[in-house]
């Protein structure tokens, strides 16, 4: 890929002027027709350039590079320029940065929103962006007033100069801040000089959320904007054999139809026309091998890999001689199903291709594929092409998609019908339309020594790789192993001697996908249930028996502390109630959760509370930690109640929220979150607490029923009493 | 054509009488604050008022609503709209705020009917909305809240 994803130092000035109607520090992107081979030799000016504009009407607009699906990253970025910067938060705007190689993700380079990681990778960089910011508003001062820059301090969007009781607002200073020189020897802020960091401070975003103002991808308008929705094959993997197009274009409003590389699209001048179009279309569809595709034959097939070796995750001691002298052998099978994303936001995506430009509006995690797919289909040179990201209405992972599959749909439909089209897909576009969290079968043997021990682990995973056959492979696949796929499973915590653990990635039609928390939906589940099961074999308590094998692992241990000591652990129960607890490091920060159930003699389970403790190092908007702390708990329990998609012939069963339910109000416990104080590492929390959910739920039914449950989503059946 | 009053503005709409209000609203109108979520009656993103009363505009046919009174998240600027959307600005309610808008109409026939909602009253009405983001139990706050600045203003009348 090119170095730049083309935004001209023109385009940005103009953009810049018309946000804030006057110049702002610099913002002299070094870009004007020259290629920048990488980011990492810009000046700390330059990017302070690139992510922060002062007004001379004082506003002060912050460029967020991280896409906001829910997960406040509209919010937490700028406070860590605005810390830096010590400007009046009262005045902070943000924009969603255009795409340019500046805004890459620190860590993977490509511009992107993923990994829980917008936060930590982004705390050094956007606290040098705001030291920058009043580094050169300080020095435009001291320059206006022809004092030393020593002598002047800054506060609330003031520069001041104590000595002879002069001051400056920070709008006044923009233009001359702009001509100063890069600073040198930035220092930022002692953590307890932060008057913005750690603090709750009330989303950005909320107003325009509550009063119908905030714009989506599918919100998007301009003029001449058609809609189109996709026929796609019933078969995932499926093709277009022949269609005939006569009764779709008897419907009214329907303008065009045109074949992509995902099926048909109708265009027409409302969606519900397009819709009630795509239905009408005649199509003969070629299903492929796809067609045999059966949810009980794939069981088959996966427990039969299963009992033979796969590729090896990880391989520590001697797990079959352990496991031969153990005391005490046990062995289960879990089993998680396919899972659909479901963002209350159907995908979309407005493309307008014209000879000369290509303009993009979505909501998407994955900006740099995004910019690269419409620059390929239209022909046009990398600076015609201008991603718009809106917000997104849930993402999930949904919106990272490897082949950029529902831009491409939007652009490949605009170039052909020559018009601006907004793609939009149903719901059951959406539950029928591949890309889901894959099935995965575990089986796992455990042993406990004489003392009741546990000495052997042995696990094996079978479920279809994320990342094979993807631009991922290269940095994921490794020996045969997807790191996505064993991610929890092979880095288990417990101070067990004799490890193994391995691999089976079974190829299929069905495209699948990182679904929040990845492998974390489905590893620990079985980790921290069959610890349990050990547990319970071993006549031990699960808290105590994981404080003993926690050694070395201070953080998991303190979460878990935490969780339980707020918790009543051991304190009576009713009957057919139980608590149930789990802990689980992922994305660099610890989650630990106990949850408390009930179950009904019908075998109905209810989720009265949710304690949950998190270490996820400095913390920026607790707030926010605890809103996404409570967002992981209900996407997981969804998934533990309800969530499920099979296929019979190839054809997926489900087809909207009556079928693939989500969790709704009336199920929803009580949560309660709880934030280790910590100065460790920072790690992130978008995708955190998901993974401690299902297994504490697990364990709890186990608590009240003497019951196992080891097949997601949860059989009322097998839970009667 | 099929006439609407929307937000106390009248429209007339060039549309197949069987279209969904939602779409009119949206595609027809103009006005996005309205969502679609399922085009089946299950979320509730696309939650209007017609005629005070809280309905699913996916599967309403604007046929259906000719001369009735609709109202929208637009519209919605009473007093009663007003101490919903600061509770919810208080509570720091939306994740992704997809939903918001149909949570927030439903919410607002239920303070309509009931300025006191039990626990249980909250659960019957809004078990209609889904949030993929979790924003339930800030939801609940910002109902009680919002109730409780209702019956405030009741009382100071």
């Amino acid at each position: 890929m090119r170095g730049i994803n083309g935004i001209s130092r023109r385009s940005f000035l103009k953009a810049g002027a018309a946000v804030v109607g006057g110049l702002v520090i610099g913002f002299n992107l070094p870009l004007n027709g020259k290629r920048v081979e990488a980011a990492d030799k810009w000046s700390s000016a330059d990017i302070a350039n690139a992510f922060l504009r002062i007004g001379e009407d004082d506003s002060i607009t912050i460029l967020v590079n991280h896409s906001e699906m829910g997960q406040g990253v509209y919010t937490s970025l700028p406070m860590m320029v605005a810390e830096e910067l010590d400007c009046d938060w009262s005045k902070v705007k943000i924009e969603a940065a255009p795409v340019n190689v500046v805004y890459g993700h620190t860590n993977f380079g490509a511009q992107m929103t993923g990994g829980s990681s917008s936060t930590w990778t982004e705390w050094d960089r956007l606290r040098q962006v705001g030291a920058t910011g009043k580094a050169m508003l300080i020095a435009a001062a001291a320059k206006t007033w022809e004092v030393t820059t020593e002598s002047c301090r800054a506060e609330n969007g003031v520069v001041f100069h104590d000595a002879t009781k002069r001051q400056l607002t920070y709008g006044k200073l923009a233009k001359q801040a702009e001509k100063m020189p890069t600073p040198t020897n930035i220092t930022l802020k002692d953590p307890k000089d932060f008057k913005i960091i750690g603090k709750p401070i009330k989303r950005l975003d909320t107003p325009s959320k509550t009063n119908g103002q905030a714009v989506f991808g599918i919100d998007v308008q301009i003029d001449g904007l058609l809609t189109a929705v996709v026929r796609r094959p019933p078969v995932l993997g499926g093709k277009v054999k022949s269609f005939s197009t006569d009764k779709a274009k008897a419907i009214s409003g329907v303008k065009a139809i045109v074949q992509i590389h995902s099926g048909i699209a109708v265009v027409a001048d409302n969606f519900w026309s397009a819709n009630r179009g795509a239905k009408a279309l005649d199509v003969v569809w070629n299903d492929g091998a796809g067609a045999n595709l059966d949810t009980e034959k794939q069981r088959e097939q996966y427990a039969k890999l299963a009992d033979s070796p796969g590729a090896v995750a990880k391989n520590k001691g001697n797990v079959e001689t352990a496991m031969s002298s153990a005391t005490t052998k046990l062995e289960a099978v879990y089993e998680v199903p396919y899972l659909a994303h479901a963002p209350m936001e159907p995908l979309n995506c407005v493309a307008d291709v014209r000879k000369d430009s290509c303009h993009v509006w979505t909501g998407t995690q994955f900006q740099t594929a995004e910019h690269a797919v419409a620059a390929k289909i239209t022909g046009l040179p990398a600076e015609k092409v201008h991603v718009h990201t809106t917000l997104l209405g849930g993402g999930f992972g949904r919106r990272a998609v490897p082949d950029s599959h529902f831009v491409r749909e939007a652009v490949e439909t605009s170039k052909a019908v020559k018009a601006p089209v907004k793609v939009v897909w149903t719901r059951e576009d959406d539950i029928h339309g591949g890309w889901y969290r894959p099935r995965y079968y575990h089986k796992i043997a455990g042993g406990l020594d004489a003392n009741n021990n546990p000495v052997a682990w042995k696990h094996t995973i079978v479920g279809q790789s994320i990342a094979s056959g993807t631009p991922f492979e290269g940095f994921m696949v490794h020996n045969g192993v997807d790191s996505t796929s064993v991610e929890g499973a092979e880095n288990v915590p417990y101070a067990i001697p004799n490890v193994y653990v391995d691999l089976h990635s079974p190829k299929s039609n069905v495209p699948v996908l990182w679904w929040r928390s990845v492998g974390g939906s489905h590893n620990p589940i079985v980790v921290e249930c069959f610890l349990d099961e050990l547990a319970a074999a071993a006549g031990k308590d699960p808290y105590k028996l994981r404080l003993e094998l926690l050694k070395g692992h201070p953080r998991h241990k303190r979460a878990l502390e935490l969780a339980v000591s707020k918790s009543n652990w051991g304190a009576p129960l009713p009957e057919r109630h139980g608590r149930g607890l789990a802990v689980h490091a992922s994305f660099g920060s610890f989650v630990a959760q106990v949850a408390e159930v009930s179950v009904s003699k019908e075998g109905k389970v209810k989720i009265h509370k949710v304690i949950c403790a998190v270490d996820c190092g400095p913390v920026v908007n607790p707030d926010t930690v605890e809103a996404q702390m409570e967002s992981g708990i209900v996407y997981a329990l969804s998934a533990v109640l309800h969530g499920k998609i099979t296929f019979k012939n190839g054809r997926v069963q489900q087809s909207n929220f009556y079928d693939y339910k989500a969790l709704r109000m009336d199920e929803m416990p009580q949560v309660e979150t709880h934030i280790v104080p910590s100065t460790d590492k920072m790690g992130g929390i978008g995708e955190v607490s998901v993974p401690p959910l299902a297994p504490a739920v697990i364990n709890a039914i186990f608590a009240a029923t003497g019951k196992r449950i080891r097949q997601l989503p949860i059989n009322s059946e097998e839970l009667r009493g | 054509m099929v006439k609407l009053k929307i937000n106390q503005k009248k429209y007339e709409i060039d549309a197949d009488p069987e279209m969904p209000l939602l779409w009119a609203i949206r595609d027809k109108i103009g006005l996005t604050g309205t969502k679609y979520g399922c085009g089946v009656a299950q979320c509730g993103a696309c939650t209007v008022h017609v005629d005070g009363e809280a309905v699913r505009s996916c599967v309403v046919p604007i046929s259906a609503a000719e001369g009735k009174e609709i109202t929208t998240i637009e519209g919605l600027s009473s007093d009663l709209g007003d101490s919903l959307q600061q509770a919810w600005i208080a509570e720091d309610v939306p994740q992704c705020g997809y939903c918001q808008s149909g949570q927030i109409m439903s919410a607002a026939v239920l303070l309509a009917h009931n300025d006191k909602p039990t626990d249980e009253d909250i659960d019957d009405v809004m078990t209609g909305n889904i949030c993929r983001c979790g924003t339930y139990n800030r939801i609940r706050r910002a109902i009680h809240s919002a109730a409780d600045s209702v019956r405030k203003q009741k009382g100071e009348n």
